[in-house]
């Protein structure tokens, strides 16, 4: 072969082996992003059905039930609420009045069932994303209030 | 009157730092040997200031003297004295002095063993490394202070983070940072040669062992992380592609890239600009990811809870830093290409793939990583990119890198043809494949994941074998083998011993979740598991629920587990301790959850797990680590250069 055809040979070889990683990488992309909502844009039904997204807020305060090794609490933005249940270990640092973060879907029967509750590592430590959630919803309040 | 003698030392670091740095550069531009001479000493005084520094707030943790804010955040009285000193480094303020006393440490290092580099070379390498320092003792100075004093002392310490009061964070930060801020020395070697407008085998001959050292230091660091999340988060994982794990992780593909294109470059002198770039990289992410910890924008157990004001200003340093050295770049990448060639079938053509693909792993880590940030930056929402993604593009890249590693350690170089090839590796090829496939069948269900990963370890340990066997055999004189020959087939070796913990626990690896009181029995991965108490066990700053659970095996019990669901007094917050026995052949694990209500008797919920060959994945990591430092260890590395003008004799060169 000649130094050109090589060389033109290794550039399309190149090339075919960026598009195809690309393609692999974006398409794992997709079908991995997990969205969060705050329990209002729950509510408003803005979360997709079938699909993991994340719900954050604070824990209402004695809206924990234990059965067994299934828990239910509600998760909340003080203006609306958005009821989770989950099977497993809660992490050490979840209690009631405390933000949290779940991970998991709305089913059929249109109830949120958790995947995963996160844990933060320090018991006076918001998760970014429920601190987003209460302050969404703390402008919606003082923007009610003005009107 | 010790924290104000610290920071007073930090100021003089700051003083001696900057002037250092510039004339060390200034002297290596002009060529004014005084100047240049500033280096070396600059070096040592520097690590010397800051190791000072340290030792104040070190000082200040051990008498408890709460006085200083970071000391009153951070301990506690009844804090057992080696976490009290060990918390130095628990928070922002404290581990950016361990920054920076890696960084001069490292430098001090340079100043002592460089006696064959030119002198130009070292002042620059020095002068760019004191003004990194420079740019992270004016972060500390002016925003982060570990130093502060508070007017109202409190009469107790806030307590150290009970996850934080374990041995791990003895060893895991230090060596962790060590790694983070080795990566700066290939840098300022990089520096130093684009300065210089030459870069020749030589230089790479003196980079190497830089490089590969900090890679070594990364490996520990990230290991030791690794295994620490595994005993103590409870949950029984190992990597969770966190983004702060991302952050390391980054400069350790980007540092294996760069070890292997130093490789080439000394060897053959080519690849010069790869390696350049692969190593303004490689610094590059591990500001990246200092950045990452502090900036606040991250949800994550390792976040440190700090200020985003902290964030722009680090933020501004890392595009200062990066933005610089890609500048210089561009601008003297032209001299410093190389010529030469290679052909298609050669060892450096497998040493480019597998760069190229490493490369890659880097960059597609890095988009899952900083996606979430910047659409949350732009202000389009706020998502986050799981492990399934990670590991879905992760596992298909790192395949082909270990298929090539075997045919580039034995293509030769230059040039190499397909048949010789082929002919040397087919046996090797087929005895994987056939024992790859079969052993599956040995553990539990068969997976084609399963026989892929077995196969490639296997494959990897055979082909070296192979080689080492023929080495010896084939070569008369094998013993003066140069120890970098053993080092990298320890290494490779290495890395096929984690493949094989991480195929066998993604494979076969089983947990449960019950509901248990005293005297049931769960069945998990061929034990049965027996509860039998759950008694108070008082500690020296917390009080401790523990359990006892026996672990069976068929009738006898071999041992009696007890994991721990701890309160410490600091904070309401409980924190478990799990209990494992460890095997070479497999992990059983058992964790305490919350106490169950209900039915009359107390019962508890637990979490128990049978994970096979994990310690694999440890001592996969320990084995690469150990081949690197044969590697850096090499005689050529320090052989002194018989000076041409005839005082060669009288130098010598030393082993």
């Amino acid at each position: 072969m000649k130094p050109r055809q090589k060389r033109a040979a290794i550039i399309v070889g190149g090339l075919a082996a960026v598009g195809l990683s690309a393609y692999f990488v974006l398409n794992a992309f997709q079908s991995n992003l997990v969205f969060f909502f705050t329990p209002s844009q729950v509510e408003a039904g803005d979360a997709p059905t079938n699909r993991a997204f994340r719900v954050g807020g604070m824990v209402k305060t004695g809206s924990i039930h234990r059965d067994n090794l299934t828990v239910s609490f509600i998760v909340t933005d003080t203006i609306k609420e958005v009821p989770v249940t989950y099977t497993g270990i809660l992490p050490d640092l979840f209690r009631e009045g405390k933000g949290v973060v779940a991970q998991g879907q709305i089913k059929g029967d249109g109830k949120f069932t958790a995947s995963e509750v996160l844990a933060k590592h320090d018991e006076n430590y918001m998760p970014p994303e429920a601190q987003h959630a209460l302050d969404q919803a703390a402008i919606e309040k003082a923007s009610k209030t003005l009107k | 009157m010790i924290p104000e003698l610290g920071h007073f030392a930090l100021i003089l670091t700051l003083l001696v730092g900057a002037a250092m740095g510039g004339l060390s550069l200034a002297g290596g531009q002009r060529g004014r040997a005084d100047w240049m001479a500033l280096a070396r000493p600059g070096a040592q005084a520097l690590f010397l200031l800051t190791g000072f520094s340290f030792l104040c707030l070190a000082y200040s943790f051990y008498v408890n003297d709460f006085s200083v804010m970071y000391v009153a955040q951070h301990s506690n009285t009844k804090l057992p004295v080696i976490y009290r000193i060990a918390a130095v480094w628990g928070g922002h303020e404290g581990s950016l002095l361990l920054w920076l006393l890696m960084l001069t440490a490292w430098m001090m290092a340079v100043s002592l063993f460089s006696s064959q580099l030119p002198e130009v070379m070292v002042s620059r390498v020095l002068g760019v490394l004191a003004l990194i320092a420079v740019g992270f003792l004016l972060f500390m100075l002016l925003t982060s202070s570990p130093f502060t004093r508070l007017t109202d002392i409190p009469a107790d310490g806030r307590d150290l983070n009970p996850l934080l009061q374990d041995p791990g964070l003895v060893f895991h930060p230090p060596m962790l940072y060590m790694g983070y801020v080795g990566m700066s020395i290939p840098f300022a070697f990089s520096i130093a040669a684009l300065l210089n407008g030459r870069l020749d085998a030589a230089w790479a001959r003196w980079t190497r062992p830089w490089a590969t050292a900090a890679w070594i230091c990364l490996t520990i660091g990230i290991a030791m992380g690794s295994w620490w999340a595994y005993y103590e988060l409870g949950w029984g994982g190992w990597w969770f592609w966190d983004p702060v794990e991302n952050a390391s992780f980054l400069p350790w593909l980007v540092g294996t890239a760069l070890m292997h294109s130093l490789a080439v470059t000394e060897k053959r002198g080519l690849f010069r600009s790869w390696t350049i770039m692969l190593s303004l990289i490689a610094f590059s992410l591990s500001l990246l990811g200092t950045f990452l910890v502090r900036s606040g924008v991250l949800t994550s157990v390792h976040a440190f809870a700090t200020d985003p004001k902290r964030g722009v200003f680090i933020l501004i340093f890392l595009v200062v830093v990066v933005g610089s050295s890609l500048l210089l770049f561009a601008a003297r990448a032209g001299k410093v290409r190389s010529g030469g060639s290679f052909a298609l079938v050669s060892r450096e053509t497998f040493l480019l793939v597998n760069n190229v693909l490493l490369t890659t792993a880097a960059a597609a880590v890095l988009l899952g990583t900083l996606y979430p940030l910047i659409i949350d930056a732009l202000n389009l929402g706020k998502l986050s990119v799981g492990p399934p993604y990670f590991n879905s593009v992760f596992a298909p890249i790192m395949t082909p890198v270990m298929f090539f590693m075997v045919i580039g350690s034995y293509a030769r170089w230059k040039s190499d043809n397909v048949k010789d090839l082929a002919k040397k590796l087919q046996p090797v090829a087929i005895t994987s494949l056939v024992l790859g496939c079969a052993l599956p069948f040995l553990a539990g269900p068969w997976s084609p994941l399963v026989a892929m990963g077995l196969s490639l370890a296997i494959w990897l340990v055979l082909a070296s074998a192979v080689q080492i066997y023929r080495q010896v055999k084939d070569t008369v004189n094998w013993r003066s083998t140069p120890i970098s020959y053993w080092g990298m087939h320890v290494a490779h070796i290495g890395v096929a011993v984690f493949v094989v913990g991480v195929t066998m626990v993604k494979g076969y690896e089983t947990e449960k979740d019950v509901r248990m009181t005293i005297g049931d029995t769960v069945e998990v991965g061929g034990y049965t598991f027996r509860l039998t108490g759950i008694t108070k066990v008082p500690g020296p700053n917390y009080n401790a629920d523990r359990g006892a659970v026996e672990l069976i095996k068929g009738d006898r019990v071999l041992k009696v587990l007890h994991p721990e669901k701890r309160t410490y007094f600091s904070s309401t917050m409980p924190m478990t301790e799990a209990a494992i026995d460890s095997g070479l052949t497999r992990d059983v694990y058992v964790s305490l959850g919350e106490k169950l209500e209900g039915d009359g008797k107390p019962a508890w919920a637990m979490r128990v797990y049978h994970k096979p060959f994990i310690v694999w994945i440890w001592f996969g990591c320990f084995f690469m680590a150990i081949g690197g430092g044969m590697a850096a260890l090499d005689k050529r590395y320090r052989r002194k250069v018989v000076a041409k003008l005839g005082l060669g004799k009288v130098k010598g060169a030393m082993a």
